[in-house]
């Protein structure tokens, strides 16, 4: 008799994943689905409208990420319609985008993945969430993460209109730009927000590093995958989260291929399996095999820990100093330990914000040349961001008049669908034993996928932090023979 | 006394309405304090039988974000509705249908036929998403991905609407505090501004008695003003005929309002509003110079109807049809 394990988060009826998990008759896991029962079709319902729309209509993909959304979109309008925006509007961009992925991945640390580190796997659930990080971490710190946050997120609002859904991106430049008056106050969030990064990772260090248990942990070979690893780098191969050439390397961590954006479907494609929602990305040149590792597997992953392995460095000099230390502890390149994903995510915040620090004192943001008018005929365009999580791609076609003809977005998270369904897979086969399922267990599987912070589980992106499960043993027939709640 | 008690749910959407909860900040703090969350899936663990054992109208109110989809969707707004005394559709999606209803445009098949089969990375094949699909190790399941989108009140009875794509933190602190204190309005009521968006947009000044567009300027065309009303620099911008409360965010952005609060009291189809008004300030009645003029209007659809398409006439008589609309 086969019995199945649902793992189901009540929250998002639409929008979450799902983990099930037949077991077999010794109650060992035969094997671990994860399923994404959401499509809304932006692709089929963007066709007919105005090119300039879509970077506000394609926000509303996410609102926790709108803002990765609009930018990927911003830049295939400038390609679309053959135009470069002038350099202060380029800053003005990447100032804005940098604030973004700081505000964002300090979201990630303290509210939704960090719990599990700070306070602990298998901690109680009721402490496994921000008020338990609070406890760990001091009032004082969690005051200083939500006013960091709020400023942030008021200086977003100041270019973008709103912080939730911008409206700043034009093709050729951004809409708004900033004041001579207001620039200290960029540059002042941009002090603290290097602070607050180097903060951040102290706190990783003495409270995840300095422990060996969960050392162990990120090191165990039960969140450990080999596969290929996608991000985008600048001229000298360090990682930018902004603009560059999407590099791809091997297992074994050398350069596989490295390509514009504009040639992205030469490189990446889509499979499809009957009982998810979501598309599998994989490398088209070395194909489907199915949900496996290895060099022969066109199984690639993206987000920080495969941006780091992407790249041969960062471009700041703290970040890059955290990178090396990164990559000494971890025994170098490529790293492929999933749970690393919060480590990398950590070092991203440091480069974040010494990016934003130095495009913050940059006297060009103040300027007023921040648009050019496009005149040639729009056709086609591709733009690209590294969203929080991961290489974000979007691809439209127009008519003369710039509407519509066809658009195609490939999103960060479906970059790492694979390797997430495979991450749960595993860590569901190395952990659950004998029929045994218990809160920690399941919390340690669920662990699996939430170091990736994939956007589908954007439930867990808010207050608690933390995703209510329900667990229902089911028989074959369907019949709940045990029920598990998670979350409280 | 015991607090009252509330719920929160959300449908098709984004996360942004949750967002914009999250983004009250310090003050999430007082509302934690006044009431007692009993349903919140993105924070709360509460289940759906938590919610069956509560007593009809239990929870004083549900606040109920994203359009409605798939048939969970439809049977828990069904739930909330008995066991909430209020319901309030929070956001542009459960208000109108929102950006996701503009998938009404097309059927689900072409949707699939597009998403699995057309688009320009899918590797060839002919496999499709199904509800029920047995793999080696059992049966799976997928919820129905049904034709058409529907805002909230075409599903169940709403009694107040909170509009905005998101609601900004301050129109939800509003509706909180009049629920909290007794003094809601008339049913059926938007908890926003009463008055046209212009009336709170800082170049409303420069607006022209009556504007008068003798050319339209597509937001890429020009750079536009920062101080100038945008309507009287040829940017359609629906200010006039849209719902203020949001203190002109978009505008201060330096780009045109797009109609995310919806319509003003007593007007029934958005996007038909819209488009009357603006072809109203058409500066000629000759019939070649008008046509020149709507051609720069290319996509009436998304222009007018962005946020509010299964909210209109045109999709009105079809949602009334159960589910499918079948």
């Amino acid at each position: 008799m086969t019995t199945k394990i649902t793992v189901d988060p009540i929250t998002r009826l639409e929008g979450h994943g799902r983990i099930e998990i037949f077991l077999n008759d010794s109650g060992d896991v035969d094997r671990a689905y994860f399923v994404i029962p959401e499509l809304r079709g932006f692709e089929k319902f963007a066709v007919g409208r105005r090119a300039e729309d879509m970077p506000q209509i394609t926000s509303r993909i996410c609102g926790v990420c709108p803002t990765a959304h609009h930018m990927a979109s911003t830049k295939a309008l400038d390609d679309l319609f053959h135009i470069e925006p002038p350099p202060a509007a380029v800053k003005i961009r990447e100032l804005l985008y940098s604030m973004f992925m700081l505000e964002d991945h300090a979201l990630h640390f303290y509210f939704l993945g960090g719990p599990d580190f700070i306070v602990g796997p298998k901690a109680p659930k009721a402490e496994r969430n921000i008020l338990g990080v609070i406890g760990k971490v001091g009032v004082e710190v969690a005051g200083q993460v939500i006013a960091m946050r709020k400023e942030l997120r008021e200086l977003i609002a100041y270019l973008g209109g709103k912080v939730i859904h911008p409206v700043f991106g034009l093709p050729g430049g951004v809409a708004k730009g900033v004041q001579k008056e207001d620039q200290e106050r960029f540059v002042k969030a941009a002090e603290s927000g290097v602070d607050f990064a180097l903060f951040t990772l102290k706190a990783f260090h003495d409270l995840v590093l300095a422990n060996k248990e969960y050392v162990d942990l990120i090191l165990s070979e039960a969140y450990t995958h080999k596969t290929y690893y996608m991000g985008l780098v600048d001229e000298q191969n360090r990682e930018n989260f902004y603009e560059g050439m999407i590099r791809v390397v091997g297992p074994d961590g050398k350069e596989f291929e490295r390509f514009k954006v504009q040639d992205y479907v030469e490189h990446v494609a889509e499979h499809v399996e009957p009982w998810t929602y979501v598309k599998f990305m994989f490398l088209k040149n070395v194909g489907w095999t199915g949900f496996e590792d290895g060099e022969k597997s066109g199984v690639y992953s993206v987000a920080p820990l495969a941006r780091l392995n992407a790249a041969d460095g960062l471009a700041t000099p703290k970040a890059q100093e955290a990178y090396e230390e990164y990559l000494q502890t971890l025994g170098g390149k490529p790293v492929h330990q999933t749970l690393a994903n919060h480590w990398a995510r950590v070092v991203e915040m440091v480069y974040a914000a010494e990016r934003f620090l130095e495009l913050a004192r940059d006297p060009e943001i103040t300027s007023t040349e921040i648009r050019r008018i496009p005149t040639a005929t729009p056709t086609t365009g591709a733009g690209v961001v590294e969203a929080p999580r991961g290489t974000l791609i979007h691809q439209y076609d127009t008519d003369e008049r710039g509407i519509l003809t066809r658009a195609n977005l490939i999103v960060a998270t479906q970059g790492n669908a694979a390797r997430i369904a495979m991450s749960v897979d595993k860590a569901a086969k190395a952990l659950v034993h004998n029929g045994n399922v218990d809160d920690g267990l399941l919390n340690m599987v669920e662990m699996a996928f939430r170091a990736y912070d994939p956007c589908h589980a954007c439930a867990t992106h808010a207050l608690p932090g933390q995703m209510p499960l329900i667990v229902s043993l089911r028989d074959a027939q369907g019949n709940v023979i045990r029920e598990l709640v998670r979350g409280e | 006394m015991p607090k009252p008690k509330v719920g929160l749910y959300w449908c098709a959407s984004c996360g942004g309405c949750e967002e914009a909860v999250v983004d009250l900040a310090e003050k999430i703090l007082d509302v934690v304090a006044a009431v007692d969350i009993v349903f919140w899936p993105v924070a709360l663990d509460f289940k759906k039988e938590d919610v069956e054992a509560m007593a009809d109208g239990e929870m004083v109110a549900a606040f109920i974000n994203g359009a409605v989809r798939l048939s969970e969707q439809e049977e828990m707004v069904n739930l909330l509705r008995r066991k909430a005394q209020y319901v309030i559709a929070f956001g542009s999606c459960a208000h109108l249908g929102g950006i996701p209803g503009l998938a009404s445009l097309f059927d689900r098949e072409s949707i699939f036929q597009y998403v699995y089969g057309q688009a320009p990375t899918v590797a060839p094949t002919d496999v499709r998403p199904q509800t029920q699909v047995t793999v080696p190790e059992g049966e799976l399941k997928l919820p129905e991905f049904w034709d058409k989108v529907r805002a909230l009140d075409q599903v169940i009875d709403v009694d107040y609407y909170l509009p905005g794509c998101p609601p900004t933190p301050k129109v939800i602190a509003n509706a909180l505090t009049a629920l909290l204190e007794g003094k809601l309005p008339a049913k059926g009521a938007v908890l926003a501004s009463s008055r046209a968006l212009c009336y709170e947009c800082e170049r409303n000044a420069t607006k022209p008695e009556k504007p008068s567009l003798t050319d339209i300027k597509r937001v890429w065309e020009v750079i536009a003003d920062p101080d100038t009303c945008l309507l009287a620099q040829g940017i359609i911008c629906l200010g006039p005929v849209t719902r203020g409360g949001c203190d002109a965010q978009c505008v201060k952005g330096n780009m045109p309002c797009t109609g995310c609060f919806g319509p003003l009291d007593r007007v029934h189809d958005f996007g038909a509003k819209g488009l009357s008004a603006i072809a109203s300030l058409f500066a000629s009645n000759d019939e070649a110079e008008l046509e020149k003029l709507a051609d720069k209007i290319p996509d009436v659809t998304g222009t007018f109807y962005r946020y509010s398409l299964p909210a209109s006439f045109l999709f009105k008589s079809r949602a009334a049809l159960k589910g499918d609309g079948q």
